[in-house]
């Protein structure tokens, strides 16, 4: 395959950046898309231009590093990681435009590369039940059905990858926020901090300066683990009840 | 900062005053339309000019409008404030999104909706509303009581075609901005659930169309009938 | 020089009890006056951070990621082995014990690997309490699956991502003590190398990925908890990121390596279609179960595959070769790891595998299908099929699958004692850095079960029994130790700046990768490791004078970052070469074809190799000494195994 790159190029994060073409050839259809990328950094490197900053690392789908808004759409045309997309969902000939993900609390570092710690601050505020090592009950102690435990599952499958920030709009964190909100919710070990959790989550997010949800459903469509809208409804539940039920004035 | 004024100003408390106001206008709009289709009714608007006149008079239904009055002023400035903020949360755009592919169009522009369906509230209040209230209105009497003639004010209006074409095409909009505005209300304030919230859509979906297309009929039909 | 493991004394299930109440303590009101370094975030670092700033420490927490959640552990599919016996089948610590060391062909400790048996039970404890969503039965209790090399259910599990649950539950414990302050995380920050003061592990130095600022830290304790080196291969299912940098690091200023030739391979790995192939992408071992592998009877039929000729639908049941079903008639398809691995090797080397390249494998799930339907198949399967189509393109519902082995584990690491501290004193290694615990081969759902063990339950007493014993004055980080060692990683740097060859980092990362794969990969003699380690020595020589490293050191440069990583594979996989040519036996992962039985099954030698081999580092372009630790068997008898 041929193919003509338009990818977004920035030297830092106060470089004010843009567009560059490159031209590509030689690429197999059984090529993931990130292996596409490293042909053309090997080419780049080899003429001795600054090849191509992006992030990845475990390439199966599962570390949420990788993020490339890749021609209209967070991880392209699949319903994927963009590591897992492969080039047989392209054509010969086809531009492909690729840039970062776009928002406010995802400052670009380089290229594209950005940095996504609004999400570490966010599960900081309250993303965890506060038991230390040891001490704990047996695992079996508390029978929880296995229906919730399934529901839990389904919104921790999140890989925080940003790419509902990315789909959304708005730039809304909120699918991100409320699959984690939702897992410790639907779960008897997350009862006792429920209501804390659930204020103090929602406030570090929009201090983080993302926008805010308009149910457009972009995130969950977008969403590699395909987390459902149903968790944000979750939040919103989780958080109305507990700032009219809470002593936190 | 108080925990209400810090929750209301949360993104998902102004969010919470989106869906309340959105969801009690969804509520007038039904009370309108069902007294509007006395319209319908053959008697010269006898039924219509009785129904208006209740409805600028009696003391709840006053109250009632009160809270409209807020409710669309609410929504408006919120969705202003969320607008906004919304738009500093992305300082810079994409060059290409093909957001066509994961959401409904009308979803994403219920900013644009909202403001044609507010510009179009406008000439509407202008034309019946503030003439009802205000306005120097010719007046019938039925049964020895006196009645502002709204319906004449009304039949003469939509005598003119592009006032009809106006009111057509928003209600377009409106049916557009209900198709999202409805169903979203619920998901905000958190009620989704597997048994229901499928209803809800449906319930939406049908109320998006049922009720603007009444409203449309309403200019129609007194073009055509007078 | 002499290794002291530090086993405790007494019988097996009282040594690590015993030793709690031995260790010495840091009273809580002292704590807070003694910092702890932790590199690496995946289960054993960020189990281990979470643990001792709950504790009071005051914890640095170090990722090259940009976020510690990022961690490799992630990607762990299959699930956590634990002797919780829920399932009243027999399951015990003791069998867990026995299973493990076992499956790691007797190299393997008795002391540390009953002690992970002990504490794997604490562990699913903490994770349920965490939050963690463990896959439950319908009365709500937690279910169990069983896995390769035990006969009892014991392995918990989170879907087909019991990695990320695990590690998302050690993040979250992480995060806590971040907000409370204890914890001080440095993502995108690189251990560059490890601060000896009077001998002790005393700090490290590290690169601000983003900025190149290199900088260094000063603690009381450092620990390495930084994954395997699966890498050193090249292709690996390991994350493109994951290095050896801080244990080699760590070695070259004294710590000992040990074992570094066991890796392990694992069978069922997607084939490499092409030059381009990044990294190896794995899928769970359950295939197996139900699928049928084969090749070819013959050369010629191959061939005719290979070229396109035939489909692998076409080819008849009397001209297909199902070797592991022919030749191990008991265990069939199940044989394990190891040996399943190494069959696969030897059908493609005599020319019979499939895929274009010749190095694959089929596993058919036709008769399958047949015999219990494709929906059966499809509730067990889905996922993983959906997957394989998904980077292949081929749908194994209705065509074969193909498979090769892939590296995806490394045994060996950094040689530590009974409390987890290599000997450089306040250097521990945790998790798949260290050697401890899996012996020659690791038994499946045995890794997280050990990085947890490290961090939430054994390094918390043993990190304090050693701080107990030092002042918490702090050393400052202008002191000549630290400017000595930031002087020596800013050189480095600059040197590999200032080659500007002619050659890129990946062209040596892919040669030195496929010299290991070829010489000291499933099958290993004399003469391809001596040639191996020739190869190494030129290519290192070359890589350090003709390599090409693009931009500066003071902004975010991928090359620069990868350039560190391939410069210590090369020295690694020399050292992982002289290993190999050491270790004259076949045991686990590490074959080699002189010592095998008549049937070509692996050939221990007990009498002689019953050691952990730990390497010295002497110096720059010498040869590493040896420093064996003879491992004690006083509760397991060692028996040959077999599968036939």
């Amino acid at each position: 395959m041929n193919l003509t790159l338009k990818i977004w190029r920035q030297k830092n994060n106060s470089d004010k950046g843009g567009f560059k073409e490159y031209k590509i050839g030689g690429i197999s259809k059984d090529m993931s898309f990130l292996e596409m990328l490293d042909v053309l950094n090997e080419e780049l490197s080899e003429k001795g231009e600054d090849p191509v900053h992006f992030d990845h690392d475990c390439r199966e789908g599962i570390c949420g590093m990788c993020s490339l808004y890749i021609n209209g759409k967070p991880h392209g045309p699949q319903q994927t990681t963009t590591c897992q997309l492969h080039m047989r969902s392209f054509n010969d000939g086809e531009t492909i435009t690729i840039e970062p993900w776009r928002a406010k609390a995802f400052p670009v570092m380089k290229d594209l590369v950005v940095d996504r710690s609004a999400f570490d601050r966010i599960i900081q505020a309250g993303g965890y039940v506060s038991v230390n090592t040891g001490g704990v009950p047996d695992a079996n102690e508390i029978p929880i059905p296995k229906t919730l435990a399934d529901q839990a599952m389904d919104a921790a499958q999140c890989i925080g990858c940003g790419a509902c920030v990315a789909a959304c709009k708005n730039a809304s964190a909120m699918l991100f926020t409320s699959a984690k909100i939702s897992q410790l919710a639907l779960l008897p070990q997350g009862q006792v901090e429920r209501k804390r959790r659930a204020e103090q989550m929602v406030a570090q997010m929009d201090a983080e300066g993302f926008g805010a949800c308009t149910n457009t459903g972009a995130c969950e469509a977008e969403c590699p683990k395909s987390i459902s809208i149903t968790n944000i409804a979750r939040m919103n539940r989780e958080y109305f009840t507990a700032v009219v039920s809470s002593n936190n004035l | 900062m108080s925990w209400v004024s810090k929750t209301l100003s949360s993104t998902l408390g102004k969010k919470l005053i989106m869906a309340l106001t959105g969801l009690f206008l969804i509520l007038f709009l039904i009370g309108h339309v069902s007294g509007n289709t006395l319209l319908f009714k053959n008697d010269g608007g006898e039924a219509f000019n009785i129904y208006a006149k209740f409805m600028t008079t009696n003391p709840a239904v006053k109250l009632l409008s009160y809270i409209t009055y807020i409710s669309v002023l609410a929504h408006v400035v919120y969705s202003i404030i969320l607008t906004k903020s919304n738009k500093t949360a992305r300082p810079i755009g994409y060059a290409i999104s093909k957001s066509e592919t994961n959401s409904a169009w009308s979803s994403r522009n219920m900013g644009v909706l909202g403001t044609i369906v507010l510009i179009f509230i406008v000439i509407h209040l202008q034309g019946f509303w503030y003439k009802m209230h205000w306005g120097n209105l010719p007046m019938v009497e039925y049964n020895g009581e006196q009645y502002k003639d709204l319906f004449a004010i009304v039949q003469f209006a939509f005598q003119q075609e592009w006032l009809v074409a106006l009111y057509v095409l928003s209600m377009v909009f409106l049916g557009f901005h209900l198709s999202h505005g409805f169903s979203s209300a619920f998901q905000t304030l958190g009620l989704n659930h597997v048994k229901y919230s499928p209803a809800i859509k449906k319930i939406g979906l049908a109320f998006s169309i049922i009720v603007p297309a009444l409203f449309a009929s309403m200019p129609l039909y007194i073009y055509f009938m007078y | 020089m002499i290794l002291d493991s530090k086993i405790p004394e007494g019988s097996l299930a009282e040594k690590w009890t015993k030793h709690k109440f031995n260790v010495k303590l840091v009273n809580p009101a002292n704590k807070r006056k003694y910092d702890v370094i932790v590199v690496g975030t995946g289960l054993a670092g960020a189990s281990a951070a979470a643990s001792l700033a709950e504790l009071g420490y005051n914890v640095k927490a170090f990722c090259f990621q940009d976020s510690p959640r990022r961690a490799h552990s992630i990607a762990a599919q299959g699930g956590i082995n634990a002797a919780k016996n829920y399932q009243n089948d027999g399951d015990s610590v003791y069998r867990l014990f026995y299973d493990t060391i076992k499956g790691g062909d007797y190299r393997a400790r008795e002391g540390n690997v009953y002690r992970l048996a002990e504490v794997s039970v604490n562990i699913i404890d903490q994770c349920v309490a965490q939050g963690v969503p463990f896959a439950r039965e319908y009365g709500g209790l937690l279910a169990n699956r069983s896995f390769g090399g035990a006969q009892v259910s014991r392995t918990f599990y989170a879907r087909g991502q019991t990695g990320q649950q695990l590690l998302l539950g050690a993040y979250s414990a992480l995060s806590r003590q971040v907000a409370n302050g204890k914890v001080k995380l440095y993502p995108r920050t690189e251990m560059m190398d490890v601060v000896l003061v009077d001998g002790k592990a005393r700090g490290i130095v590290t690169r601000n990925l983003i900025t190149g600022a290199v900088e260094s830290h000063s603690a009381h304790a450092v620990l390495l908890c930084t994954g395997g080196y699966g890498n050193v291969f090249f292709l690996s299912t390991n994350a493109m990121g994951s290095n050896v940098t801080a244990a080699w690091r760590a070695h070259k200023k004294g710590a000992l390596m040990a074992n570094p030739c066991f890796t392990q391979i694992h069978p069922t790995c997607i084939p490499v279609s092409g030059d381009h192939q990044s990294k190896l992408t794995l899928m769970s071992e359950s295939l197996r179960n139900d699928g049928r592998v084969w090749v070819p009877a013959t050369k010629e039929t191959a061939e005719k595959l290979r070229k396109g000729q035939i489909k692998a639908n076409d080819i008849k049941e009397e001209d297909r070769d199902y070797f592991l079903e022919r030749k191990y008639p008991s265990f069939g398809n199940l044989v394990p790891r190891d040996v399943a691995s190494r069959n696969a090797k030897y059908v493609c080397d005599e020319g019979r595998g499939v895929n274009e390249t010749g190095e694959a494998v089929f596993l058919d799930f036709r008769d399958a299908i047949i015999r219990d339907g494709k929906n059966v198949i499809e509730a067990k399967y889905g996922n993983l099929f959906d997957m394989y189509q998904q980077i292949t393109g081929e749908d194994p519902y209705k065509v074969p699958m193909m498979i090769y082995p892939a590296v995806h584990y490394t045994m060996g690491g950094l040689w530590v004692d009974y409390n987890l501290m290599t000997n450089v004193p306040g250097l521990y290694a945790l998790g798949e850095a260290n050697f401890s615990d899996h012996g020659a081969n690791r038994l499946g759902a045995s890794a997280l079960m050990q990085g947890l063990a490290d961090g939430y339950f054994v390094i918390p007493y043993t990190v304090g029994d050693y701080l107990a014993q030092i002042p918490s004055t702090k050393i400052p980080t202008d002191h000549p130790d630290f400017l000595k060692v930031e002087k020596e990683v800013k050189d480095r740097i600059q040197k590999l700046l200032s080659i500007k060859g002619e050659k890129t980092i990946d062209f040596f990362h892919k040669k030195l990768g496929k010299i290991m794969w070829d010489y000291c990969g499933m099958a290993r003699n004399e003469e391809g490791l001596k040639k191996a380690k020739a190869m190494i020595k030129e290519l290192k020589k070359e890589f350090w004078s003709n390599v090409k490293v693009l931009g500066e050191n003071e902004e975010l440069n991928q090359s620069l970052e990868k350039a560190h990583r391939v410069a210590d594979f090369l020295e690694l996989g020399e050292l992982m070469v002289d290993d190999a040519l050491n270790r004259n036996e076949s045991c686990g992962g590490h074959f080699r074809e002189e010592y095998q039985t008549p049937e070509g099954e692996a050939l221990r030698d007990d009498e002689n190799f019953a050691y952990v081999a730990a390497w010295k580092y002497l110096g720059e372009g010498q040869e590493e000494e040896l420093v064996k630790e003879p491992l004690k068997f006083e509760n397991v008898k060692l028996t040959q195994r077999s599968y036939k």
